[in-house]
């Protein structure tokens, strides 16, 4: 019998959608293996009780709330480590995203813990949960059995899905004394919106460029190109965002946002794993990339290996051309 | 101050990566190279002494790993490192990723850093994670993914994209530092710096030279075991077509997506 305890992030007063997945699989994990599901939360006055009971209805029967600094890994880290020294949890369960990553391995590190990331699945056996890990560009499934008191689990963006019922949880306050180098890092701003304020997720087309448009003005490419379709809009990856070539709300991927257009076409994009995450269940994948050996090619639909340049004006006119047809 | 850059042996980018299904772990034969994610970690440190806000006394390449991976050292001395320290211990084969950041860890507290700077992935093993282990156990702040970093105040003022947008933290000293690719571009070396790497000085450690303790490490000591493997739910593979005649091949794809009804 082992109880779960997950990691459940917030900000200005809402809670995180991959956490309250995990909180899900959590419950329906513990329950095979005769345990509950409790939560963890950081933060500060926002995270009242009404907010926090809240997440009963996604399963979870206890929720630990410490106040604390908010958007940090290590206070986190601090406040895990004592609840699971209290009571004993046999699994701690992340979501996934930046802050996951973080806490669940400086977690492994102080409880001298076995951690996995980018899980999307995880199994009950016997009393004993395993992790099932993509490795190798997705190629492969490995499955991560734990020794020990206690096993990390940190999901992959999206793969716990999210259902909700009725039910309150009881909270549970925790005083922590943080420690001396949790304190030596401070917020000092959080969330800044990067670029202008763009809506990509209402869209049934999203044109989608990354780092192969070689400069900020390829975009000019994408959005010719998105004018063509009806309901389009223009998306980015991470590095392109972080070189300031388009706004970060036009972002997809780990830290950005997760779409599933109808018709996702990626021109540019190598597609790696932080930025698939955000864009595979779209209903049809489209690439154009000139290395051959992207590995966008994997899980493309219909993948094209040229010149960008020369093919997305082309292409723009051509849907242009059939629509007035 | 003292910068230590973790750096490691991966891969070379073209080499298919694949599992050695009998040991479970990953096949490392074949052509190698520096990890490209470290050599932003040492293009910061070369940043930061250069910059001139802090005094950066020395700049040294910490890896884990056999005995090939001295390469990857004489490649970050190349790039600016102005030594390097290579752990290498059989004891140490087949760590996850738990153990491999205690081991680090260890080696990294006989050098007693002011900044430890690492890449925010490894080529190879698709994990972000390393710098929060190494973090924890040397009791230092952490932060991951960082895409810039300035000095104020003596303290580190570092920004990075997270889950709602960009955050900016200050980080007072000692910490560990992950980078993103974002960061900088890594400046090539030159022709004198690769010719002059292999006579920088390089230090060989053992397991036991840095007290890891060996319950800790190796297969037998990671709390993760892996060994099982099986391929994923099969997907339909994708039509690819290779642009030679760009107004055909812009025909072929107007043509698909007007029978999936997308135009």
């Amino acid at each position: 019998m082992s109880d779960v305890l997950v990691y459940v992030l917030h900000y200005e007063g809402a809670f995180n959608k991959n956490s309250l997945g995990a909180v899900c699989e959590g419950a329906a994990r513990a329950a095979q293996i005769g345990g509950e599901a409790h939560a963890v939360v950081v933060g500060g006055s926002d995270l009242n009780d009404d907010l926090c009971k809240t997440l009963g209805a996604y399963g979870a029967t206890k929720v630990f709330r410490a106040r604390g600094p908010e958007g940090l890994a290590q206070p986190v880290v601090d406040v895990m480590d004592k609840v699971i020294s209290e009571h004993g949890h046999g699994y701690a369960l992340f979501g996934g995203g930046l802050l996951g990553f973080e806490i669940g391995a400086g977690l492994a590190a102080r409880k001298q813990a076995g951690v996995t990331m980018e899980v999307t699945a995880i199994k009950a056996e016997g009393d004993k949960l395993v992790a099932e890990r993509p490795i190798l560009g997705d190629s492969q499934i490995s499955v991560s059995r734990y020794q020990g008191d206690l096993g990390i689990i940190i999901g992959r963006i999206n793969a716990f899905e999210l259902h909700k019922a009725e039910g309150e949880a009881v909270v549970v306050d925790i005083d922590v004394e943080y420690s001396a180098f949790t304190n030596q890092a401070q917020m000092i701003s959080r969330g800044e919106q990067r670029g202008a304020d763009v809506d990509i997720e209402g869209a049934d087309i999203i044109v989608a460029g990354g780092r192969g448009l070689g400069k900020a003005e390829g975009f000019e490419l994408c959005e010719e190109l998105s004018g063509a379709f009806n309901n389009a809009a223009v998306a980015a990856t991470r590095a392109v965002v972080d070189a300031g070539w388009y706004p970060y709300a036009a972002q997809i991927g780990q830290t950005g946002k997760t779409v599933s257009p109808k018709l996702y076409l990626a021109a540019g994009i190598s597609g790696a794993i932080q930025h698939k995450v955000g864009m595979q269940s779209s209903e049809n994948i489209v690439a154009i990339n000139k290395d051959k050996n992207a590995p966008i090619f994997e899980f493309a639909d219909l993948g094209i290996v040229g010149d960008l340049n020369k093919i997305l004006p082309k292409l723009t006119e051509a849907i242009k051309a059939k629509k007035g047809a | 101050m003292k910068i230590c850059v973790l750096v490691k042996e991966v891969p070379d980018a073209a080499v298919e990566k694949r599992i050695n299904l009998s040991t479970g772990r990953m096949d490392r034969s074949g052509e190698k190279n520096l990890n490209p994610y470290d050599t932003h970690a040492i293009e910061a440190a070369m940043q930061l002494r250069e910059g001139g806000e802090v005094q950066v006394d020395e700049i040294v390449a910490v890896t884990m790993g056999p005995q090939s991976a001295l390469r990857a050292l004489h490649k970050a001395v190349s790039l600016g490192a102005d030594r390097s320290l290579h752990l290498s211990d059989d004891s140490l084969a087949g760590s996850d990723v738990a153990a491999t950041g205690y081991a680090l860890a260890k080696a990294l507290e006989k050098e007693s850093p002011d900044l430890v700077l690492l890449g925010q992935q490894s080529d190879d093993g698709e994990c972000y994670t390393i710098g929060a282990v190494v973090a924890d156990h040397l009791k230092m702040p952490s932060l991951t993914q960082v895409i810039k970093l300035d000095i104020e105040e003596g303290a580190l003022r570092l920004e990075r994209q997270a889950e709602y947008g960009y955050d900016t933290v200050k980080v007072r000293f000692p910490a560990v530092i992950s980078v993103g690719d974002a960061i900088n571009e890594p400046r090539y070396p030159s022709l004198k710096a690769i010719m002059g790497a292999k006579k920088k000085p390089l230090e060989n450690v053992t397991a036991s030279d840095v007290g890891i303790d060996p319950s800790l490490v190796g297969a037998e000591g990671s709390r993760v075991q892996c060994g099982e493997f099986h391929a994923p739910a099969a997907k339909a593979v994708g039509q690819i077509i290779e642009d030679e005649d760009t107004n055909d091949t812009v025909e072929k794809i107007v043509a698909w997506l007007d029978e999936r009804k997308l135009i």
